[in-house]
């Protein structure tokens, strides 16, 4: 009956005006696929090692996507790496001291919930940057790690635990893939299907027009560190379950490695622009290129430099995106 | 058919009854400046009233205070007959008082359609799952009916020129005001073509039966368009006019405290 067919351009005209810079990471994704198939045939491409790619990159995914909704609105979250390991020793210690998996993980939980409301309180009410104030949360969290446990490995040995957020396999498929696809079908539903999505991505692009629009700007803000650090925590359990073990130094280094998923994946450093399913497939991006380099023999530091040449490529095309518009 | 009894924020078919803006007694101060002494102004249904008056005079203040953003210091406001206090903003919008801003109050990485109904989204089913194909829809229908050219309603904002982009700002107004529509020098950053296009819009609006206050610059434009002229020069009301009744340099004389 509705079929305002006299205003729907042609397939045609509409390929040529699809923006081929938003595809970007998939067109990469491929090409550095079949690179790595072709060099690397007997490693690379075997099921094991690409199940153990998405593997690799879970807690990484996971915190993308937290990441694509504080980006999405204009702001960046610095401390979820502190928060990872704050998460992990908590739930270590906790699961010490009780035996209860599910007090664990709700308490590492609740503490990234809590750094996250206190990064958001600072940003929406004080009315700091949040690069300053997630700068300042991200030494202050890291110290509370290293407090917690006086630097102190903890061993994590509950089966339950261990099942749930590390070696478990459900209908097939390790655990890790499923934690995955719940991520990423949460987030996605977030950001493009509810009316929370569209005031992320309205707040990013202008924060004036969303206030006059009648849109809880401060709300908004703060729901979102509250979200990245809540995925920070997660992966901090992620990782505690995979090793079998929690220390201070859990997530370290994961910091540029999630903004750079993110910004791989098509979300805008800027604000206004952000895609659930691009950060996925750019922390997979990430996942490959490392487990390629290692295959291919190079060394950490030698990873370290292709990894950050690559980043700095990606915030290239962001910028030229906004440049654009 | 809307029914007779139409309910307040959905458009109501016959010309209404009661004045759609009343303004008794304005006054704005901040703190120890005086933004705006005293204000008086009616505007009819079917309508266009502008408001002119150098930088500072007070005009922005003006349409801020019956928008909710600023509370008067004094005065009432009566919408159709009826006093409003609002709260904030969203209070006002809630009661159909519609702002166009000059600076474009949308979002340019959304959809036309995801802007016509920012802050307001249309959703679905009991998981309230936002209904991009009605917003669509209905935006679609608004801008054809409005006679708006744009792409599609799907087009991202960021395409379009300044002056389909205000068209949209415009749209959006139409759509939820119920009676009033405030246009903050809404052609000021628009060029000539442009802006005749979104003079256009705004006889459009009055023939549809909008009351319509406009703050404009322009002098050429106020004559172009408005019924009648309110002039503001550092706070006071210096006086109202028809524009049939006036001329281009008594305006600016207004305007300036100047007399020739
Ligand atoms: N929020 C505010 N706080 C203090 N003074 C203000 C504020 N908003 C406006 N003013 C003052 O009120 C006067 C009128 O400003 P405005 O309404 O923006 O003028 P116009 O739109 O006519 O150029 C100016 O002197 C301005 O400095
Ligand atoms: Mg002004």
């Amino acid at each position: 009956m509705s079929t305002p067919t006299q205003t729907d351009p042609g397939l045609v005209a509409r390929l040529g005006t699809v923006k081929w810079s938003n595809y970007v990471v998939y067109i990469g994704f491929v090409l550095v696929f079949v690179f790595f198939a072709v060099t690397q045939t007997q490693y690379f491409l075997n099921a094991t090692n690409l199940t153990n790619i998405v593997i690799q990159a879970a807690p990484i995914t996971i915190m993308a996507i937290g990441m694509v909704f504080v980006l999405s609105t204009g702001e960046i979250d610095l401390s979820i790496g502190s928060t990872v390991a704050l998460s992990g020793l908590t739930a270590g210690v906790v699961l010490q001291a009780t035996d209860q998996w599910w007090l664990a993980a709700l308490c590492g939980l609740a503490i990234g919930a809590a750094v996250g409301l206190v990064n958001g309180i600072f940003i929406t009410w004080v009315r700091l940057p949040s690069f300053l104030v997630t700068l300042a949360t991200m030494g202050l969290v890291a110290g509370l790690a290293r407090q917690l446990t006086d630097l102190q490995s903890v061993p994590v040995t509950d089966k339950a635990f261990v099942w749930i957020f590390g070696g478990g396999n459900l209908l097939g498929l390790p655990i890790m893939v499923w934690w995955t696809a719940a991520a990423v079908l949460v987030g996605w539903h977030l950001l493009r299907q509810r009316r929370y999505g569209a005031h992320v991505l309205a707040v990013g692009n202008s924060a004036a027009a969303s206030r006059v629009s009648g849109i809880k700007v401060n709300r908004v803000r703060l729901m979102v560190f509250v979200g990245s650090a809540m995925t920070a925590a997660l992966a901090g359990l992620l990782y505690a379950g995979r090793l079998q073990g929690a220390r201070y130094t859990l997530g370290e280094t994961d910091l540029m490695t999630v903004i750079a998923a993110s910004i791989v994946g098509g979300t805008s450093l800027f604000g206004g622009k952000g895609t659930v399913i691009g950060a996925l497939i750019g922390s997979l991006l990430m996942s490959m290129i490392n487990n390629g380099l290692i295959l291919s023999g190079l060394n950490v530091s030698q990873q370290m430099i292709v990894r950050g040449a690559i980043i700095l490529i990606a915030v290239s095309f962001s910028l030229r995106g906004k440049k654009n518009s | 058919m809307p029914s007779e009894t139409a309910l307040p924020g959905q458009k109501a078919s016959g010309a209404p009854t009661e004045t759609p803006l009343r303004l008794v007694g304005i006054h704005k101060n901040f703190g120890g400046v005086v933004a705006i002494k005293t204000f008086d102004l009616d505007v009819q249904a079917g309508e266009i009233v502008a408001l002119v008056g150098d930088n500072g005079a007070g005009k922005s203040t003006l349409i801020k205070i019956i928008s909710g953003l600023y509370q008067p210091s004094d005065g009432e406001i009566w919408l159709d007959g009826r006093p409003a206090n609002f709260r904030d903003a969203s209070d006002a919008r809630a009661k159909g008082v519609e702002v166009v801003y000059q600076d474009l109050a949308l979002v340019v990485d959304q959809p036309v359609y995801m802007n016509m109904f920012l802050g307001r989204e249309l959703t679905t089913g009991p998981f309230k799952i936002l209904d991009r194909k009605r917003m669509a829809t209905e935006t679609q229908k608004l801008v054809d009916s409005l006679d708006v050219r744009i792409p599609s309603a799907k087009a991202t904002l960021s395409d379009l020129s300044g002056g389909q982009r205000q068209g949209v700002a415009i749209c959006r107004a139409t759509h939820w005001a119920s009676s009033l529509v405030l246009l903050d020098e809404p052609t000021a950053a628009l060029g000539v073509a442009e802006t005749a296009k979104v003079e256009e819009l705004i006889l459009k609006l009055k023939a549809r039966g909008a009351a319509i206050l406009i703050v404009s610059h322009n002098m050429d434009q106020v004559f172009r368009i408005a019924d009648r002229v309110s002039v503001l020069r550092r706070g006071t009301q210096v006086g109202t006019r028809v524009l049939a009744d006036t001329t281009h340099n008594e305006l600016v004389a207004m305007i300036t405290g100047l007399t020739s």
